[in-house]
């Protein structure tokens, strides 16, 4: 289970698939939604399993969540602001079939 | 400042990619050296990951953290007294052979050309690939540290499972912070302190970092935390979120519930931006990853770019700040400027420094689980490519990494290899039974990381100060 030691400042509140989660100042919203105990962020590409937060430091691509409607967005590597609509990944996109 | 015209570049002396150490060091040497210096940087805040947080730090997160993280903060200080542009959030997604940079900042684009480029993009994390490693709720131990220096959140009842001074580190600060882990499962296989005692003489000139070592260990120990060693066949189990780990200890086999696993296996240079610039890369045996082939001021095979830090190889913190000062000399110096320290003084200090490290490689250079997984083993973590079906690829014909991605997208998805990389080489070079440096890496090309087309369109002019 997280726990944060320490409170630095005024919480700051964003949602994760409309659930409100209250981060720190300066928190990134991988490290917001770890300390809320959200673990799961997308569904792989390839075997639609779940994924998470692995690296935080913009190396894995793991964290990619949709972040005020903009796909593919490292969690670990943006800022939580107040009001930020956060959603996770799930799967690969829909390829849109050709009519015949 | 000159006056910028719209779609025109900006003009630099030197650009410096990273903030840790060595970019901070190396752009505060070069800006008072009388260069114009950029210093650009993906993060929030200056310190890259070592230092990471290192101007907000509190007085309760300090004591934790320890004296050898607040020692950044001067270097940090020293930077912001500079005249220094540094560009935070900054993500260079690459750089053309006329020396320019693309820069992708808040949604926008912008370029710089640059007289000279300092790498200084340090270090990631060496790859653990074992069975379950992608379930959500394993992390690297790196990120659990990142977790604590940056958001003060720390992960009760976690496992460790690795080896290396940064897990210890990491272990020791978990109990400093009141929440323990819960066991740590050492990798470190049995006989190595043995292949390490030859450079015990060495390591002795650099007794502080075995000092501290065992002193980690010490407290680790006193605070009763379960530490099971030379642990093999390690997996994790768990449907959707990690729930244990199952190892081998001792000829027995043990499972520790946690659902929160972190991994670690040392760190390594993070070859990106030298792979894109084509520069030349040796396998270094010692530390067990390739490194840019460098002269002794830090200059690679490609005009105008010098690396300095842990990209350079392996050296810690204090080295590579060492690093940053000599390489920006050694381009102050070439730019007809009067170099303000002394360059042998600086080198003494490097060597005295590093004198520890061939005894940690010989110590904690990685278990042969993580240099050949079992074949069921995803490597391959964005595409989901199994250590099997890259021996496959191999013996149907695919002679080094890149044609081996060609065969099954390893290395294709986001992360563009960043994670597989030097695992997928080494199943490659195992299976052939050829070296590291004739199976080679993968080829890496723009963008560094991908950017949406809108940034691209949206093109912004950098405001750099001049000298």
């Amino acid at each position: 289970m997280a726990k944060r030691i320490e409170n630095t400042g005024e919480p700051v509140q964003f949602t994760f698939d409309g659930q409100t989660v209250m981060a720190q100042p300066g928190d990134t919203v991988a490290a917001a939604l770890t300390a809320a105990g959200i673990d799961i962020l997308r569904s792989s590409v390839v075997s639609g399993s779940p994924r998470g937060v692995f690296c935080m430091m913009g190396t894995c691509f793991d964290c990619l969540v949709e972040v005020d409607g903009v796909p593919n967005r490292q969690a670990c590597q943006i800022p939580v602001t107040e009001g930020l609509t956060v959603c996770s990944q799930q799967g690969a996109p829909d390829v849109l079939e050709a009519s015949a | 400042m000159t006056q910028l015209s719209p779609m025109q570049p900006t003009k630099v002396d030197v650009a410096v990619i990273g903030a840790g150490p060595a970019g901070m060091a190396a752009a505060v040497t070069a800006s008072k050296a009388g260069l114009s210096v950029a210093l650009l940087d993906e993060g929030q805040s200056l310190g890259g990951q070592i230092y990471r947080n290192i101007e907000h730090g509190t007085p309760f997160r300090d004591g934790i953290l320890g004296p050898d993280y607040v020692a950044g903060r001067s270097l940090a200080e020293s930077l912001r007294a500079s005249d220094v542009t540094y560009l935070p959030r900054t993500s260079v997604w690459n750089i053309s052979t006329d020396n320019m940079l693309d820069l992708s900042r808040d949604g926008s684009s912008s370029q710089l050309i640059a007289d000279k480029i300092i790498v200084a993009t340090g270090a990631v994390e060496r790859p653990s690939p074992m069975p379950g490693w992608t379930l959500a709720g394993v992390t690297t131990v790196g990120a659990l540290q990142i977790l604590l220096k940056a958001s003060g959140v720390v992960q009760e009842d976690a496992v460790l499972v690795g080896s290396g001074p940064l897990m210890w580190l990491v272990a020791a600060q978990m109990i400093s912070a009141g929440t323990p882990p819960k066991a740590i499962v050492e990798t470190t296989p049995k006989g190595r302190m043995a292949q390490a005692m030859p450079h015990i003489l060495k390591a002795l000139k650099g007794h502080r970092y075995l000092t501290k070592g065992l002193s980690m260990m010490r407290q680790v120990r006193g605070a009763g935390v379960p530490i099971y060693n030379a642990a093999t066949d390690i997996r994790i189990n768990g449907h959707e979120i990690a729930e244990s780990v199952t190892f081998v200890s001792k000829g027995k086999e043990h499972t520790i519930r946690s659902s929160h696993i972190a991994l670690h296996q040392g760190v390594v240079p993070n070859q990106q931006v030298t792979r894109l610039l084509r520069c030349d890369h040796k396998w270094d045996a010692s530390q067990h990853c390739f490194r840019p082939v460098l002269d002794g001021q830090g200059k690679t095979s490609v005009p105008d770019v010098y690396v300095a830090g842990d990209g350079a190889g392996i050296g810690g913190a204090k080295s590579a700040a060492l690093m940053g000062r000599l390489v920006a000399l050694a381009i102050a110096q070439e730019k007809g400027k009067a170099a303000p320290e002394r360059v042998y003084r600086l080198q003494a200090a490097l060597a005295s420094d590093g004198a520890v490290r061939p005894f940690l490689e010989a110590m904690y250079a990685p278990a042969p689980q993580f240099v050949k997984p079992a074949k069921e083993t995803i490597v391959c973590r964005c595409e989901e490519v199994t250590a099997g079906a890259i021996e496959d690829a191999v013996d149907l014909g695919a002679p080094g990494p890149n044609q081996v991605k060609s065969f099954l997208r390893s290395g294709m998805g986001p992360c563009q290899g960043r994670v597989c990389g030097l695992v997928v080489s080494s199943i490659i070079a195992e299976r052939r039974k050829a070296s590291m440096d004739e199976t080679g890496y993968y080829r890496i090309r723009p963008p560094l990381k991908p950017i949406p087309l809108s940034e691209l369109a949206n093109f912004q002019p950098l405001e750099v100060a001049q000298k």
